[in-house]
């Protein structure tokens, strides 16, 4: 007990203090949780949107560097009427 | 120890915010409403969207609408402390700080108008911007303290949400759509009026102009009366348009003929008697008045199915 340096016990009961689960920690978690949550659910929104959007209800075709006639107007009408 | 301890605890203030605060600062009971007119709005219009356009703009709709709360509760924070019905909102009670409240308002409708517009039309997202402004400044910042025709006025931005589903839908105003917010525009007075009735004392205390702190219960029945009267014809004329029916003209009757039914017992009692029973009839009117919208709402939304359609096909199979 005597053989500690002077205020030992002080300092670690206040790093105790810190590291106990405040009623406020838990209110901060919870409310950093939420805004991830929400901004999550923004971001996944947001793409579902771009996706519909870009799809207008039909499959996407990627530009694959390679020459496909199916994407080309001249050979492919469908492409040519937008649809 | 000393200076970390006096910089934790300035930051601990067991008043600081949770995330349900900021969640009840856009209404959410305000919000429910508007989201089921704007997605009945939406649904019954003679057009289809995409599934993720149509919930997009439904959650755009509903932010906007929270939005606009938020900024009320902002501006009003004074008036609310003092009333009873409105004294725990997150910034009167002090969890929210005012400016934190502006903060999410201005945020959150900006964010809603240009993600409406991108995710529906740029009509639709100038009816959101013009009910969040009408809501806001025109009934909040300038009329609510004003006249007691606050709530005449200020109607109209409780009433927009299901025409702005409906433009959302088609890209114009169509009379369907004038229609259904002229049903929320005509059934807000006397729904709120009812409230002010057993509620009389918090707006006497905050010094709100309602009409009951003006002009008195006996002038507030009458009103009740007459304006209930005036919005069968409107509820009525929905049923003859696309979005109405057979359906909607039967549950629309009923509703009418329960609610001015109840208009004409408020308007014949007497103080005395209110006091007696403390305002039961008017309880009764007020919570039944919630149950005749989301009746309307619900017959509209309903004649847009495909049963109602088959209905009807009865109907003409049979010469009627």
């Amino acid at each position: 007990m005597g053989g500690g340096f002077p205020g030992t016990v002080h300092i670690l009961g206040d790093l105790m203090a810190l590291a106990r689960d405040h009623e406020l920690h838990r209110r901060r978690l919870g409310r950093n949780m939420g805004v991830g949550l929400v901004l999550a659910a923004f971001i996944a929104l947001v793409f579902g949107l771009t996706i519909a959007k870009i799809s207008g209800g039909g499959t996407i075709q990627a530009f694959d560097h390679s020459y496909r006639p199916a994407l080309d107007p001249g050979v492919n009408p469908e492409i040519r009427r937008g649809e | 120890m000393s200076d970390i301890r006096a910089e934790i605890i300035p930051q601990t203030q067991p008043g600081e915010a949770g995330f349900g605060d900021y969640v009840r600062l856009l209404k959410p009971r305000v919000m429910s409403l508007v989201v089921f007119t704007a997605l009945v709005g939406l649904l019954v219009a003679p057009s289809s969207l995409h599934p993720i356009e149509a919930f997009a703009a439904i959650v755009f709709i509903a932010l906007g609408g929270g939005a606009a709360g938020a900024l009320n509760m902002w501006w009003d924070a004074d008036i609310d402390r003092q009333m009873r019905r409105t004294a725990r909102r997150p910034v009167p009670a002090g969890t929210v700080a005012p400016g934190e409240a502006l903060g999410l308002g201005m945020g959150l409708s900006l964010i809603s108008v240009v993600m409406l517009g991108l995710a529906a039309n740029w009509l639709a997202a100038a009816l959101l911007a013009f009910t969040i402004f009408f809501y806001a400044v025109v009934y909040t910042i300038w009329l609510k303290r004003a006249t007691p025709q606050n709530i005449v006025i200020g109607g109209a931005a409780g009433a927009f949400p299901p025409m702005i589903g409906w433009v959302v839908a088609t890209g114009h105003i169509g009379i369907e759509a004038v229609l259904m917010f002229a049903l929320i525009f005509m059934w807000t007075p006397p729904h709120f009026w009812a409230l002010a009735l057993f509620m009389n004392d918090d707006y006497t205390r905050a010094k709100v102009p309602m009409l009951t702190v003006t002009h008195g219960r006996r002038a507030t029945r009458a009103h009740v009366w007459v304006y209930t009267l005036a919005l069968v014809p409107v509820a009525l004329g929905a049923g003859l348009t696309s979005i109405g029916g057979a359906i909607y003209l039967a549950v629309a009757l009923a509703l009418n003929a329960v609610f001015v039914l109840g208009a004409l017992r408020i308007w014949r009692r007497d103080e005395a008697a209110a006091e007696a029973d403390k305002y039961r009839v008017e309880k009764q009117f007020f919570t039944f008045s919630l149950f005749y919208l989301f009746g309307h709402f619900a017959a509209f939304l309903l004649e847009a199915t495909p049963w109602a359609a088959a209905f009807r096909e009865q109907f003409t199979f049979w010469g009627i």
